[in-house]
């Protein structure tokens, strides 16, 4: 699982079926201090999250599958936990 | 997955049976903010609406032969979804 800040949405109205009803959600990369590094994803929502919040994006097929309850989603990213702190202990 | 803007179509003259009814379209990767990022590539169309100038999101790997149907296909890379919009939260509303 990868670090992610919603920091927009994705609108799309002709997608494959899985997509209906759900938010596709743009996630920018975060690092273990929960800067930017740059890159993005656009994962779907899974729990609910949305504007500014720190999540946990499952960036992997079958897991997303098995979220999703369907085993032939096109999916690979997912959003599964929002965080509240990332704790690295004292340097 | 990720973004991305058809730039043309691949017109195949000899493909698997599985995809001959599949549009192969050029599709170049973006970043978030919609600027080019990365090498071309070959995307399988899931919709088979996409055309040039339209930007989708993809998904790569077995994921991509999911999209398609049948979806046990010889695929890298597919198109899930079109994009109407792309709605970056300011800096306001992410405070």
């Amino acid at each position: 699982m990868i670090l992610g800040r919603i920091t927009g949405n994705v609108v799309s109205t002709i997608h494959h079926p899985i997509v209906t009803g759900r938010k596709l959600l743009l996630a920018e990369r975060l690092d273990e201090r929960c800067k930017p590094t740059g890159g993005y994803l656009i994962a779907l929502d899974g729990i609910g999250a949305g504007r500014g919040e720190t999540v946990l994006i499952l960036d992997e097929g079958s897991g997303a599958r098995q979220i999703l309850d369907d085993t032939g989603a096109p999916v690979r990213s997912i959003v599964v936990a929002i965080v509240d702190a990332v704790d690295l202990g004292s340097d | 997955m990720l973004l991305g803007r058809v730039i043309g179509t691949v017109v195949p003259a000899i493909l698997v049976d599985e995809l001959s009814a599949t549009p192969l379209l050029w599709v170049q990767p973006l970043d978030k903010q919609g600027e080019p990022d990365g090498e071309p590539l070959v995307c399988a169309d899931g919709t088979r609406m996409a055309g040039p100038g339209q930007v989708i999101y993809w998904v790569a790997s077995r994921e991509a032969a999911l999209a398609l149907d049948p979806w046990f296909v010889p695929v890298d890379d597919a198109i899930v979804g079109l994009v109407d919009d792309v709605h970056h939260y300011t800096k306001k509303e992410l405070d």
